[in-house]
């Protein structure tokens, strides 16, 4: 390494730049958390959807689906689960939401399986509320198409 | 061994080799999974054996690293360890706590699991590789603040190299950013937020600074190189990881709610985290190439040379592959995601830790000069069996990313086929996965058959040492007795 660097200077560097950037970062991140409310429509969040993220995470959902990309790639992406089985309408993908936790595991042979997890009706209807505030996120515009 | 307290650090590597070997397993489990969604189905659900892989990975590096630092800090500050009983309680506190919580996962439905441990007073559970009940996370949080109490007094009684100081810095970096895990605010965007304040912080921050103080310390003793050399390079690599890693966190904020600036800064940032990689390549060559006495461990050396190669691999070229934000809109969270973690993870941070035990366990063995050359072939048979099917497996997932972006992601919705229909598509690339992922195994089993061949006295070097000190021991009762 070139001669002109003692290790004096290595070592300012080191504890400088490094402490400056962690500076930084905490300025970008009160910035973002500032502006996340207008980004996640903090303002729709029900008492359910909170309830509903209880319930995922007390079933560690995410050890087989991904949330907005990040979990598991074993089953399906989730966060715009609304849109592709519920087609936007709210009514019809908690309707959707019962049905499909309650047959599961699903008989067909092979195919990868959800076990039953015994979820009331309230707790899937918590559920749903949850995917559906999830699936409004702005996310820059991410999964790029419904299958996700 | 210069201090006997450094022998601490022997039960350590003991446990993270068996809970390595546990991984191994499950991973061969969810491989399997993969390819027919009845194995093993309901006795062990997919994501508890996801679970149980990566906290089991989690789990035996922190004994690799608790491991290291116990053996290495002494030696490098000149002085016993603060307090060998302290370590030997850390120890069992850990071990215990770790065998519970996988345990629980096993046994216990998830849902189960979280209300026994009374979840619902501190929510922290059912997150990606921070599952662990609360109380367990409490018990994280106790061992690793005893750990680096034990390792700072140590340095602070001590010499100070630039060794321990960067090991130290990244010591504290690991134990302050765990506490990240108890924040999971009912709000998701935040929660995903400073989730990755210990996830990315840990492998892309200070678990870096980690990785190079204990090759750094490998390096010099398998070189003999001169200490000065080493440490302005150090500095300089750590600086680098950590001036690109912070704000290259941002590749992760791409698509989970934080704003758009995040693609320019994610992007530019975490392009540059393959630099400190591509440095400690070349000074990990550059030291072997120095060297100045010939070091008869040469399992030691294949593996310090491996660590270097194989994390810029993983981290460095893998992560680059699909960092950039307009190529991360495909390939987040497919199995390109995957292809890196497996590659990464084993690159850098499982291969560090089996290089310093390659490297201190045959010392703490009694085998100073090494192995025995019978012990060293099938060490390095493992090293290549297993370096070269990570490789695999890396390139297997890597071809089933792609393909799922093919037939998922870039075509219009209407022609783009669903998930599961395209998983099924790929499960001939899963196959040849799982094939790799058993001769892995295999390679693990040829590196733990190591650890029980050649007798313990007859290590390289013994004889031609034995023979030129022979008279002078031979020669000293006579001496004596005058």
């Amino acid at each position: 390494m070139a001669d002109h660097l003692t290790k004096g200077m290595a070592r300012n560097i080191y504890y400088g730049g490094s402490f400056t950037f962690l500076l930084l970062l905490f300025g970008l991140s009160f910035h973002t958390l500032r502006e996340l409310p207008e980004r996640d429509y903090r303002e729709t969040m029900t008492e359910a959807v909170a309830t509903g993220k209880e319930v995922w995470e007390n079933n560690d959902c995410i050890g087989c689906h991904s949330l907005m990309g990040e979990g598991a790639y074993y089953a399906p992406e989730l966060a715009n689960v609304f849109d592709r089985r519920g087609g936007g309408d709210e009514r019809a993908f908690r309707g959707f939401l019962q049905g499909w936790m309650s047959v599961q595991p699903l008989a067909a042979p092979a195919r990868r399986k959800m076990p039953q997890f015994n979820l009331t009706a309230e707790e899937i209807d918590a559920l749903a509320a949850f995917l559906i505030w999830t699936s409004r996120i702005n996310d820059n515009n991410w999964p790029p198409n419904i299958e996700g | 061994m210069k201090f006997h307290s450094q022998a601490v650090a022997k039960p350590y590597f003991v446990v993270a080799l068996v809970l390595f070997f546990g991984q191994v397993l499950f991973g061969l489990i969810m491989g399997m999974q993969y390819i027919d969604g009845d194995f093993l189905f309901p006795q062990i659900p997919f994501n508890v054996a996801r679970m149980v892989h990566t906290n089991l990975l989690i789990v035996w590096l922190l004994f690799g690293f608790m491991g290291a630092s116990y053996y290495l800090v002494p030696e490098e500050s000149g002085t016993e360890l603060y307090s060998p009983r302290l370590a030997r309680v850390t120890f069992w506190t850990f071990t215990v706590a770790g065998v519970a919580t996988i345990l629980g996962y096993l046994l216990l439905p998830y849902a189960e699991l979280a209300r026994l441990t009374q979840n619902e007073l501190l929510p922290t559970m059912g997150r990606e590789f921070l599952e662990q009940p609360t109380i367990i996370k409490i018990g994280i949080v106790a061992v690793c603040l005893s750990f680096v109490f034990n390792i700072g007094m140590t340095v602070l009684r001590g010499r100070k190299t630039v060794i321990t100081m960067i090991l130290m810095t990244g010591l504290v970096g690991l134990a302050v950013f765990f506490l990240f895990a108890f924040y999971n605010p009912s709000v998701l965007t935040v929660d995903k937020f400073f989730w990755w304040w210990v996830v990315h912080l840990w492998v892309e921050g200070v678990w870096e600074l980690i990785l190079a103080a204990i090759l750094s310390f490998v390096l010099i003793k398998v070189t003999g190189v001169d200490r000065e050399v080493v440490e302005k390079w150090l500095y300089v690599i750590v600086a680098i990881a950590l001036i690109s890693g912070l704000i290259g966190m941002g590749h992760h904020y791409f698509w989970i709610g934080p704003g758009e600036y995040w693609l320019w800064l994610g992007s530019l940032f975490s392009a540059l985290e393959p630099l400190p990689f591509f440095m400690i390549v070349m000074f990990a060559f550059k030291m072997v190439k120095q060297s100045r006495h010939q070091y008869h461990n040469r399992a030691a050396r294949t593996w310090a040379l491996g660590t270097a190669v194989m994390a810029f691999l993983g981290a460095g070229i893998w992560g680059f592959l699909h960092t950039l934000a307009p190529v991360n809109y495909y390939t987040h969270g497919s199995q390109i995601t995957a292809a890196h973690g497996h590659l990464a993870f084993f690159g850098a941070y499982a291969m560090i830790v089996l290089a310093i035990i390659s490297y201190a366990m045959p010392i703490m063995r009694g085998r100073p000069h090494g192995n025995p050359p019978s012990a060293q072939r099938w060490e390095i048979a493992g090293f290549w069996l297993m370096t070269l099917s990570m490789v695999g497996i890396a390139l297997a997932l890597t071809v089933a990313g792609a393909w799922q972006i093919a037939l998922q992601r870039l075509p219009k919705a209407g022609e783009a086929l669903g998930f599961i229909a395209t998983q099924e598509k790929i499960i001939p690339v899963y196959w040849a996965r799982e094939i790799l992922g058993a001769l892995f195994f295999l390679g693990l089993v040829c590196y733990l058959i190591s650890f029980f061949v050649g007798r313990s006295k007859q290590t390289v070097g013994t004889e031609s040492l034995a023979k030129s000190r022979l008279p002078q021991i031979a020669a000293l009762p006579a001496l004596e007795s005058k």
